[in-house]
């Protein structure tokens, strides 16, 4: 089979090969980028929070006959309160442990702070995220402790409801660790939060746990401060850990247990996700759903393109093989056997399809750059252009296919009939 | 002759059904998509008080020390600024707002505490942004300035705690004290919940929060700061909070001033009082800077980036993907007239003119394109209930209205005859001697 014929022909349909290149380009330019949207999306999703997620539940409820006021009365009845629904907790079988918590990573609802290494620093050295709970925090989300020590009973304190509250000692993230002291010495040293002159040392370093926001705030999704106070407030959430695959049996079983303790709660799942018991996985299905949703809809999108380009290239070759009917059988009268015939349409597919993705590979790099520019993203590696043109070189071949066999199945006779 | 014209189409697509099919169904999918998202940026991307948008501006200071704020003044005010601004009551309508979230409890209702978010906020937000009402009506300046226990509140939280009867007069327990309901909305949503915007150019294009829905509870400023003290967000500090909640006298930006200004006079007036404003508190001492800025309303959103750039990148991903689409349908009709070519020879020679092809051709694209665009249309119903399923703010939001409708029809019928121009003047251009020879 050589080049020149094929040329010849296509010249004829010039207006038909440039469309079916065009279209083949820009599908390879935007199956590529949305190929690498979709894996950045799916990469973001599957980052680990450094907590062991399995068997892990949260409860978010409200105590409603607890007072509300911040007296020390109040918050000494509320805290007793507080402290025996933890005990009901703890005592359950399928409970492995459990305590009280400020917020989770990926339950979007955060307090935030900055971190200095002066007293009254007008600028903070870093950004973080202060998480709060008591000494059974570390053990119950299963975050690993890379260096120093654990909270210990006597340093919690439980006078607080949330807001700016310093003390002595925290426990830090080792990125925020690192970004506070580059030298790696982080364990023992001093630090003031929010800009405030009360010093507090850093007794304790885990290796990971992410930060409650996915959108806001990314550049320090990884800096985060577990300080040793028990969250005091009518409005409360508690993290729960099941013993190996006895979550729904916890889940079930805390329930019950904190009802018939003190029916005045609400732990109904309602108010706009707020309130309820949760699987871990639910709250990291919540928080990703936007990214999730936006993967899926890539994929749907790459998958109709796909779809509607082979589908254009059946039915362009289907016409180009009707007008040549004549010429096929004149081919075939000359001796050229169904497989010359055959491999005629899969060359001139192959000559469209190669100018479309050579046009292609350029257009999906342009893309990117324009998106990079455009939507900061990143910059997509040109694995992504070459499985791309491999993918849209075997799907212009599998669309020719049937018109291809259907021209070689024309008989020589054709040769004699007029149209 | 357009009937005949008609006559023709239907039978040249009814003679190849499958090619007909791919046309009509690569011309919907293309329509259905772009219209989606067309469909929801425009839903974003709107006015969200149309005839008085241009009236409303957002003033702006700065009360940060020296070097802290070096891109312009913070996105919301100190207090002592806002206060003073309001104060002198320059502008026609003036409100100051700042968030929270309270606790609410109704006497009379046995439901357990909610935690809603509150708006304080002066008697001018309702009239300034036409807040229509249901029962009752704004507070008075004399309930404001006499520090009464008042408040509206939504529609939303009055089905809640009502179940939507008129509870003008009903007492609710915002935190610690009892108020008095004077107002409740109707079902109200701006979109974008533009006076609450703010900090979108730190949002990294995660934006949908400013589709959210307005507050539940409405309070008289200074009340309300009273009422639900301590529990009021900073937008941000440059120092220490001596009591977190309570924002009053702490170096953070936390209140946020939107004022009506009616004419390009008194526009260039108000520019002119903060600019003064600016100058006395630097003479005062009190500010380091004398930067101002007054966006208006739409100036504001735009600065602040509010379309998510999510729904950015989906629209032009719809019209690339509506373009493939068409050079899809146009490659298509070009092999379809073309291969008629014979029959065109024919009716040539009998003596139809080039326009009376032409017009045949376009006739049959625009029977595709109508066809299409009814598939187009249930797509994009289809593909705005799958928006609404979807877990972001404005998913309530996704409607076609009937302007989109009528977009949609239009894209759908122009496109189509965008895609059958080519091929229809390549088909008129069919010399008639050559196509008879071969017959």
């Amino acid at each position: 089979m050589t080049l020149p014929p094929i040329l010849a022909a296509l010249r004829k349909h010039k207006s038909g090969v440039v469309l079916i290149t065009l279209q083949i380009a820009l599908t390879l330019a935007i199956v590529c980028n949305a190929v690498f949207i979709i894996g950045q999306r799916v990469a973001t999703v599957q980052r680990p929070t450094g907590m062991d997620e399995q068997n892990l539940f949260l409860i978010q409820q409200q105590i409603v006959n607890a007072p509300t006021g911040n007296d020390a009365a109040s918050l000494e009845r509320r805290y007793a309160m507080l402290r025996s629904d933890l005990m009901t907790l703890r005592g359950l079988p399928d409970v492995a442990s459990a305590a009280p918590v400020r917020s989770l990573p990926l339950l979007q609802s955060s307090n935030n702070g900055g971190v200095g290494l002066q007293p009254n620093q007008d600028h903070s050295t870093a950004t973080t995220t202060f998480y709060g709970g008591d000494e059974d925090l570390l053990k119950t989300l299963g975050v690993r402790l890379v260096a120093g020590r654990n909270f210990t009973a006597s340093e919690i304190t439980h006078d607080d409801r949330g807001g700016d509250w310093q003390p002595p000692v925290a426990i830090v993230t080792r990125a925020l660790a690192d970004q506070l002291f580059p030298a790696g010495d982080a364990l023992g040293k001093t630090v003031y939060f929010n800009g405030g002159a009360v010093p507090t040392t850093i007794i304790g370093i885990v290796a990971r746990l992410q930060t409650p926001n996915v959108g806001w705030g990314s550049d320090y999704n990884w800096n985060s401060t577990l300080l040793p106070t028990f969250p005091n407030d009518t409005y409360t959430r508690t993290a729960v850990r099941a013993k190996p695959g006895q979550l729904d049996a916890a889940m079930r079983d805390a329930r019950q247990a904190l009802v018939a303790a003190n029916p005045q709660r609400v732990i109904r799942n309602g108010f706009a996700g707020f309130i309820g018991i949760y699987p871990y996985s639910d709250i990291r299905a919540r928080a990703y759903r936007a990214d999730i949703g936006m993967a899926l809809l890539m994929g749907v999108i790459c998958l109709v393109l796909l779809c509607v380009t082979g589908a254009g290239i059946v039915g362009l070759t289907s016409f180009w093989v009707g007008q040549r009917r004549r010429q096929i059988g004149i081919r075939r009268a000359l001796g050229a056997t169904r497989t010359d015939i055959l491999r005629y349409f899969q060359a001139e597919n192959l000559l469209i399809a190669g100018m479309g993705v050579a046009l292609g590979a350029a257009l999906a790099v342009g893309l990117n750059l324009w998106l990079m520019q455009q939507f900061a993203m990143d910059r997509m590696s040109l694995l992504y252009v070459l499985a791309g043109v491999v993918a849209l070189l075997a799907l212009g071949q599998g669309a020719v296919l049937a018109p291809a066999l259907r021209a070689s199945r024309v008989s020589p006779v054709e040769a004699t009939r007029s149209v | 002759m357009f009937a005949y014209y008609l006559d023709l189409a239907l039978r040249s697509l009814k003679r190849n059904k499958v090619l007909t099919a791919l046309m009509i169904l690569a011309i919907a999918v293309g329509i259905g998509a772009s219209m989606t998202t067309l469909t929801v940026m425009h839903l974003l991307s709107g006015d969200p008080l149309p005839g008085r948008s241009q009236q409303i501006f957002y003033p702006q200071v700065d009360a940060t020390p020296a070097g802290y704020a070096k891109g312009g003044p913070l996105d919301m005010l100190d207090y002592h600024s806002a206060v003073d601004l309001w104060s002198a009551h320059r502008a026609d309508r003036q409100a100051l707002i700042a968030n929270s979230e309270v606790k609410v409890r109704t006497p009379d209702v046995s439901l357990p505490p909610l935690m809603v978010p509150m708006l304080a906020t002066t008697s001018d937000f309702f009239a300034m942004f036409k807040v229509p009402f249901r029962y009752g009506s704004a507070w008075t300046a004399a309930d404001a300035a006499s520090r009464a226990r008042v408040a509206v509140i939504s529609s939303d939280l009055n089905d809640r705690l009502f179940g939507g009867a008129d509870s003008v007069g009903k007492i609710l327990r915002l935190k610690d004290s009892d108020v008095r309901i004077v107002g409740v909305l109707q079902t109200w949503r701006p979109s974008p919940l533009f006076y609450d915007v703010r900090a979108g150019r730190f949002a990294e294009g995660q934006t949908s929060s400013f589709y959210d829905k307005p507050e539940d509870v409405f309070m008289p400023f200074f009340s309300g700061l009273e009422v639900n003290a301590g529990n009021f967000w900073q937008f941000t500090c440059w120092g220490k909070v001596a009591t977190p909640g309570h924002l009053q006298d702490a170096p953070c930006v936390w209140v946020a001033l939107w004022v009506q200004l009616d004419d390009a006079t008194k526009v260039a007036d108000y520019r002119a009082f903060i600019a003064s404003y600016a100058q006395q508190q630097k003479a005062l001492g009190r500010f380091a800077s004398t930067q101002t800025r007054m966006p208006s309303l739409m100036q504001w959103l735009v600065f602040n980036h509010v379309v998510p750039s999510d729904v950015k990148l989906q629209t032009w991903l719809a019209f690339a993907f509506l373009a493939i689409c068409l050079f899809n349908v146009i490659g298509l009709l070009l092999a379809k007239f073309l291969r008629r070519s014979s029959e065109i020879g024919v009716r040539r020679a009998l003596g139809a003119s080039r326009g009376a092809i032409f017009a045949q051709c376009l006739v049959e694209a625009g029977v595709v394109g109508v066809v299409g665009g009814i598939g187009g249309w249930l797509r994009t119903l289809t593909g705005l209930w799958l928006v609404r399923r979807q877990p972001v703010e404005y998913a309530d939001l996704a409607h076609l209205d009937l302007g989109m409708f009528g977009l949609t029809f239009a894209v759908a019928v122009a496109a189509s005859l965008a895609a059958g121009f080519l091929p229809a003047l390549r088909a008129s251009g069919v010399a008639p001697a050559l196509q008879l020879k071969t017959l």
